[in-house]
C-alpha cells in the first residue's frame, strides 16, 4: 500500500485535473440538497456530510437502455417484419469521488449480485474508480460499525482519503486507484499516518446496533403489521440505498422504433410482486416491509456471510414516516433497546 | 399544544373506535412518529409538539377500521376535502383537533446542526434546543418551521369532533400566502425552465410525494407506473419526472389543501409544493375558492356551471 498525502490548497487543482481526465461523480451542494452527479469545472465537492443518495446509480444507473429495436418493413416481402437491436456499451471511465465507507463496501454488495452475470453492470464497475472520504463524526441514522463497516473502512474503496487539519491523507488501496491519483500532485504521506489513524480511530463510529436477526421472531405478523402500520410504502428507502439492487425492465415503445430499459424498482411498491395472474403474494406493507429487512439482515447473510446493509442509514434518516430499520433488526434480535451509539 | 388534554381525549374515545393515529417518539430524538394506539398501552406515550409534523389524514383512505385522528389546522383541511370527495365517510372517523402554533422542519434544523446525529431536542418558548455531539445549539422555531407555517391561515382546525386546548388566532400574513410562487413567476420562462429542470433533475420516483399526499388516491393504478395505458416510460430524465410532477400537481387542481407533505416527504429535497400552490392560486384566482375549508362545499373541477363568474366566455359568432 502506497500513502500520500495532499495539502488543502492542492485539493482543488487534484480534483480539476481528474474531472479533465475522466467523468468524476462526487456530493455536489444544490440548495440544502447533497447529489452525487458528475462535476464540472470549479464545482466544489461536498467534504462535510454525505450525500442524500447513495453513489450506486454512477453503476447501477436509475435508468439505462439495455438496447435499442428498430422495426423495418422489406418492400418485397411486406407480410415479413424484420427487428434489428443495437447496444451501446458505457466506454467511459469514472471516478466516485468522495462516496463514504458505507458507498463503497455497498458496491461490494452489489457485486455478488450483478458482477458475474451482468456485462451493463461489469464493464461500469471496471472503468469505475472508487476514491472514499473516511468519515470523522456520525450522522443522524449511522450505525456502518454495527454491520461490519466504520467511519474508516477500507472495503470496496481504491484509495481512502483522511482530512486533517491542514490537508489530506490518503491510502492508496489498489493499482485503479494508483493510476487515477498519478499526477495528482501528491506528497509522501508517512509523516502524517499517526494524525490520520489518531482521527480515524477518534470518530465516533454506529456501533451498538444488534443485527443478528433471530428467524423466529421475524416469524410473526402481528409484529411486522405494528411495525409496518406507518409505512408509507414509498420507494425512498430503497432508491437512496447503496446496497439495494431491485430492478425493472419494460419496452419503451415507439411506432416503428423503441428501447428496452433497465430501472431501479422498489420491494415496497405493491405492483412490485403483482403477478400476470392477478395474484400478488406481498399485497400487504406489512409483508413487504419484512420482505425487506428479511432480504437484508437473513437471507443475503445466510448465503454470503454478511448482511445486505452497509448502515449508512439514509433510509432511516430520509423516511418520511419515521421507519427505523436499526430499530426493526434490534427488536427482531431479541434486544428492547439499541446501545447508545453515542 | 396540550399534551394532558390530548391524551384525556384520546382515552375517552378509545372505546368506541378500532383505532386512535396520533404521534410518539421515533428512535431519533428529532422525529416524532406516527402511532396507532389499539388500546391503553400506547397512549402514556404520546407526545405532541412541534416535531408532530405528519399528517395523518393521509392514512384514512386506505383505512378500513373506524379510527379517530389527531389533526392539526392544516392536517383537518386535508380531512375536509376527504369528506367533500368521499373518501373518506365521517361516521367511520373522529376528529381530535389540536391547535398548533407551528411545526418544525427536520430538513432544516438538520442543516442547522451540520446533519449531525442528534442527541436531543427540547422546545422552551418559541425556541429549540437541540444537542449533538458537537455541543447545544438554540434555534428560533420560526427559523426552521416549514414555508407554511410561516403564512398559516388555519392553526385551529376547521373541523373537529373534540378540540383539545384554546384555539389559536390566526395572524399571519394572508397576502404573503403566495409570494413563493410569484417569485418564480417573476422569473423569465428559461430561467423558470433551468430552475426546475434542476429541481425535478433530482427525483429519484421514489413516490414519496405521492404516498405521502392525503388527497393522492389512486393507489395501485397511478398513471406513473401503469402500462397500460402506457402514458410515461419509466426513463429517469428530467422530461418524465417533470411530467409526473405536473400530472401530480394537475390532479390536485381545486383539490390540494397546501399540507405541504410532498415536500416534506421528498427525500431529495425538491420545492414539490410550489407547483401545488400556483395551481391553488389559479383556483383562487378563477373560482374563488379554497380546498379544505367548508365540508358542505364541492370542488369547482367536480361541478359544472353554465356561467362562471370569473370566466369570460368565448363569445362565439
Amino acid at each position: 500500500m502506497k500513502e500520500g498525502y495532499i495539502k488543502r490548497a492542492a485539493w482543488a487543482p487534484f480534483v480539476e485535473s481528474l474531472a479533465r481526465r475522466c467523468q468524476v461523480y462526487a456530493p455536489c451542494e444544490e440548495g440544502e440538497t447533497v447529489r452525487f452527479r458528475q462535476i464540472r469545472e470549479g464545482d466544489p465537492v461536498c467534504l462535510d456530510h454525505p450525500a442524500h443518495g447513495a453513489p450506486k446509480g454512477v453503476i447501477f444507473p436509475q435508468s439505462e437502455t439495455l438496447f435499442t429495436f428498430t422495426f423495418s418493413k422489406d418492400p418485397d416481402e411486406p407480410q415479413k417484419t424484420r427487428v434489428s437491436l443495437d447496444a451501446e456499451p458505457a466506454r467511459s471511465h469514472a471516478v466516485i469521488l468522495a462516496g463514504r465507507p458505507c458507498d463503497a463496501r455497498g458496491f461490494t454488495i452489489l457485486d455478488r449480485v450483478f458482477l458475474e452475470a451482468d456485462p451493463y453492470y461489469r464493464e461500469r464497475r471496471e472503468r469505475t474508480t472508487i476514491i472514499t472520504l473516511a468519515c470523522n463524526r456520525c450522522f443522524s441514522g449511522c450505525f456502518c460499525a454495527s454491520v461490519g463497516g466504520g467511519p474508516a473502512d477500507k472495503t470496496g474503496s481504491d484509495a481512502l482519503v483522511t482530512e486533517l487539519e491542514h490537508g489530506y491523507y490518503i491510502e492508496v488501496l489498489t493499482e485503479k486507484g494508483a493510476d487515477k491519483l498519478a499526477d495528482s500532485g501528491m506528497e509522501d504521506g508517512a509523516a502524517y499516518r499517526d494524525e490520520a489513524k489518531k482521527r480515524q480511530d477518534g470518530a465516533i463510529n454506529g456501533a451498538g446496533v444488534y443485527t443478528k436477526v433471530r428467524p423466529e421472531l421475524s416469524a410473526s405478523d402481528e409484529f411486522w403489521q405494528e411495525t409496518a402500520e406507518k409505512c408509507l410504502s414509498c420507494g425512498a428507502c430503497t432508491y437512496l440505498c447503496p446496497t439495494c439492487q431491485c430492478f425493472n425492465i419494460t419496452d419503451e415503445q415507439g411506432i416503428t422504433t423503441g428501447e428496452r430499459i433497465r430501472s431501479w424498482d422498489s420491494c415496497m411498491f405493491s405492483h412490485f410482486t403483482l403477478e400476470a395472474s392477478g395474484h400478488n403474494p406481498r399485497s400487504r406493507k406489512s409483508q413487504r416491509l419484512k420482505n425487506r429487512v428479511e432480504h437484508k439482515f437473513i437471507w443475503y447473510p445466510e448465503v454470503h456471510g454478511e448482511p445486505a446493509c452497509t448502515g449508512c442509514g439514509r433510509c432511516i434518516r430520509h423516511c418520511p414516516a419515521s421507519v427505523d430499520i436499526s430499530r426493526i433488526v434490534t427488536l427482531l434480535s431479541g434486544r428492547e433497546e439499541t446501545h447508545d451509539a453515542a | 399544544m396540550n399534551v394532558e388534554k390530548l391524551k384525556s381525549a384520546v382515552r375517552e374515545v378509545l372505546p368506541s373506535v378500532d383505532a386512535v393515529i396520533g404521534y410518539c417518539n421515533g428512535s431519533d430524538p428529532l422525529r416524532a412518529e406516527p402511532c396507532f394506539m389499539k388500546d391503553e398501552k400506547l397512549v402514556e406515550e404520546m407526545i405532541l409538539n412541534p416535531l408532530c409534523v405528519h399528517n395523518l389524514t393521509s392514512y384514512l383512505p386506505a383505512e378500513k377500521r373506524r379510527v379517530a385522528v389527531v389533526v392539526k389546522g392544516c392536517d383537518s383541511r386535508s380531512l375536509i376535502q376527504l369528506l367533500q370527495e368521499g373518501l373518506v365517510k365521517r361516521e367511520n372517523v373522529v376528529i381530535i383537533g389540536v391547535p398548533c402554533r407551528g411545526v418544525v422542519s427536520v430538513k432544516k434544523v438538520r442543516a442547522a446542526v451540520g446533519h449531525e446525529k442528534v442527541l436531543s431536542v427540547a422546545f422552551e418558548g418559541d425556541a429549540v434546543i437541540i444537542k449533538t455531539a458537537s455541543g447545544e445549539k438554540e434555534l428560533a422555531l420560526s427559523d426552521v418551521s416549514p414555508a407554511k407555517c410561516a403564512t398559516c391561515q388555519y392553526p385551529t382546525p376547521l373541523l373537529y369532533d373534540v378540540l383539545t386546548g384554546d384555539p389559536v388566532e390566526p395572524g399571519k400574513p394572508a397576502d404573503q400566502v403566495y409570494d413563493d410562487v410569484r417569485k418564480i413567476e417573476s422569473m423569465s420562462l428559461p430561467e423558470r425552465r433551468a430552475y426546475w429542470e434542476k429541481e425535478l433533475g433530482r427525483c429519484v420516483r421514489c413516490y414519496a410525494c405521492r404516498n405521502a399526499c392525503p388527497l393522492c388516491v389512486c393507489t395501485e393504478s397511478c398513471i406513473a407506473e401503469t402500462r397500460e395505458p402506457h402514458w410515461m416510460s419509466q426513463k429517469a430524465t428530467e422530461r418524465e419526472k417533470m411530467m409526473f410532477h405536473l400530472i401530480h400537481a394537475l390532479h390536485l387542481a381545486g383539490r390540494c389543501t397546501e399540507c405541504g407533505e410532498c415536500e416534506r416527504a421528498c427525500p431529495m429535497n425538491i420545492p414539490l409544493g410550489l407547483l401545488k400552490k400556483k395551481i391553488n392560486m389559479e383556483m383562487l384566482e378563477l373560482f374563488g375558492y379554497k380546498a379544505g375549508t367548508d365540508p358542505t362545499d364541492k370542488p369547482p373541477l367536480f361541478t359544472f356551471r353554465p356561467d362562471e363568474e370569473r370566466i369570460e366566455e368565448h363569445k362565439l359568432p
